[in-house]
């Protein structure tokens, strides 16, 4: 699956990162780095980062 | 489990109900809301959407094909545990074999005089932000009383407008949550962006011209000229509802740690309204009514609604919440409010990017932050209960990715 992140969205919340420290990181400059390709097994996690997102920034792909 | 009733619309109850099919419920959902819209996210009411960077559309919660019976613009008006019914506005009851109490909070009304004048606003619904939205566009003189996170978001939103915006308030700081060591950056930050920032003063009575507000006289006896007034003055529970109900109220819907409450198996709460036991607090019933608290919320009662009792699973997750002002991106962990002291343990050498620890005794309870972001997933996994603030400093000095020692002792 994709993990698709509108950065005009995302304000750096980092509760995706806690959801999924693998997939999600913040870096230096407090800007979203993430995995755009997620293995399906973690459908579950995925989910759960997109609802966890207050900018509703996080969208799945299949 | 036949029938799940979610009482709440907004978020906390979106996210139960969506969770509850996540975990495979077939039976029948009724969602119970008082306002006639469906699920919306608040944040932007105080920000975006008064700024105008974000429309009224785009505030809404992506619902899907979630099989839900909507009840919307129908507040319950009380719960009959014996029979199992929750009783609506409209007269009508609807019978549950659980339920999940996510009725959240009203903005907290001021009753003096003047209340009822034109162009005095409250904000928590989506109704008064696009009301408080016009008021802003035909105004040039705003009034905000109440300097907590609802008067400094719309203060900070007014000013980019271009707006003359007084802030009054009676305590003698802003985000009095955040104690008073910070309470000076706070002030200076709106100072510094040309708010007229009256602390340690009160309102007394907003006067009016053919019916609309055009001043206010303070407890001190000055006047502000005023064309909009925002009362911001926190909130009140909405759980009016179950008075006589049997379910322990104060300082919430008390549950325990799966969001049970603790007088019905059957009967969960979520979100602002839910006073659950906190590890940060020491195990106290706690309410919290932040955005996240809300969807964590929501997501564990629709699960555990359909778990046996000893089933079910504890919420543990520590508070997070954010502030948008000017270009501060305000962020905490934790429970600032029950700190006794703030000791700001690392800044950037420009000073504009710091994170301060709240303290308890020799625990930090939580922490502040400005603009560090990235900071924040090191502080949350200290979080999950209260660290000793000297292994916090320990393991921060040798952290090489903080943003510097602070200069001065404390904040």
């Amino acid at each position: 699956m994709k993990v698709h992140v509108d950065m005009n969205l995302c304000q750096s919340h980092g509760e995706c990162v806690a959801v999924a420290p693998d997939i999600f990181q913040l870096g230096d400059d407090d800007l979203l780095v993430w995995q755009e390709d997620v293995p399906d097994d973690r459908r579950a996690d995925m989910q759960e980062a997109a609802n966890a997102c207050p900018m509703m920034a996080i969208r799945l792909e299949d | 489990m036949r029938r799940l009733v979610i009482v709440g619309a907004s978020l906390g109850g979106l996210r139960a109900a969506q969770s509850a099919r996540t975990a495979g419920h077939d039976g029948g959902i009724v969602m119970v809301g008082r306002e006639s819209h469906l699920p919306y996210t608040r944040p932007p009411l105080s920000k975006e959407l008064l700024k105008g960077t974000q429309e009224i559309e785009d505030s809404a919660l992506a619902v899907g094909e979630l099989d839900v019976e909507w009840r919307l613009g129908v507040p319950a008006t009380a719960l009959d545990r014996e029979r199992r019914r929750v009783h609506l506005a409209d007269g009508t009851d609807v019978p549950y074999d659980r339920l999940i109490i996510a009725t959240g909070c009203r903005a907290r009304p001021w009753t003096g005089p003047g209340a009822t004048l034109a162009g005095v606003h409250t904000l928590r619904d989506l109704e008064d932000a696009v009301a408080l939205r016009e008021a802003l566009r035909s105004s040039g003189r705003l009034l905000i009383v109440g300097a907590g996170f609802i008067g400094c978001e719309v203060a900070a939103s007014a000013r980019e407008l271009g707006l003359d915006v007084t802030l009054v308030d009676i305590a003698a700081h802003p985000l009095l949550p955040f104690g008073p060591e910070l309470g000076e950056r706070w002030a200076a930050m709106h100072r510094d962006h040309g708010v007229d920032l009256r602390l340690g003063v009160g309102i007394a009575a907003l006067v009016g011209r053919d019916g609309r507000v055009s001043r206010a006289e303070l407890t001190d006896g000055t006047t502000i000229e005023a064309d909009a007034v925002l009362l911001a003055l926190g909130s009140v529970l909405n759980t009016d509802w179950l008075a006589g109900s049997g379910l322990e109220l104060n300082p919430g819907v008390v549950c325990d740690a799966t969001l049970t409450t603790v007088a019905d198996p059957d009967i969960l709460a979520a979100g602002d309204v839910a006073a659950v036991p906190l590890a940060l607090a020491a195990g106290a019933p706690t309410r919290v009514e932040h955005w996240t608290t809300a969807a964590e919320h929501g997501q564990l009662a629709g699960r555990n609604a359909l778990l046996d009792p000893a089933d079910r699973s504890a919420h543990t997750t520590p508070p997070y919440f954010w502030s948008d002002q000017y270009d501060a991106k305000i962020q905490a962990l934790g429970c600032p409010a029950l700190a006794e002291r703030i000791e700001l343990l690392e800044q950037t050498p420009e000073g504009d990017r710091w994170v301060a620890a709240c303290v308890a005794g020799e625990r930090m309870l939580g922490i502040v932050g400005v603009n560090a972001a990235r900071r924040l997933p090191w502080y949350r996994r200290q979080l999950t209960s209260p660290p000793p603030l000297a292994q916090v400093r320990d393991e921060l000095a040798a952290d090489p990715k903080r943003l510097g020692a602070p200069a001065e002792a404390s904040a």
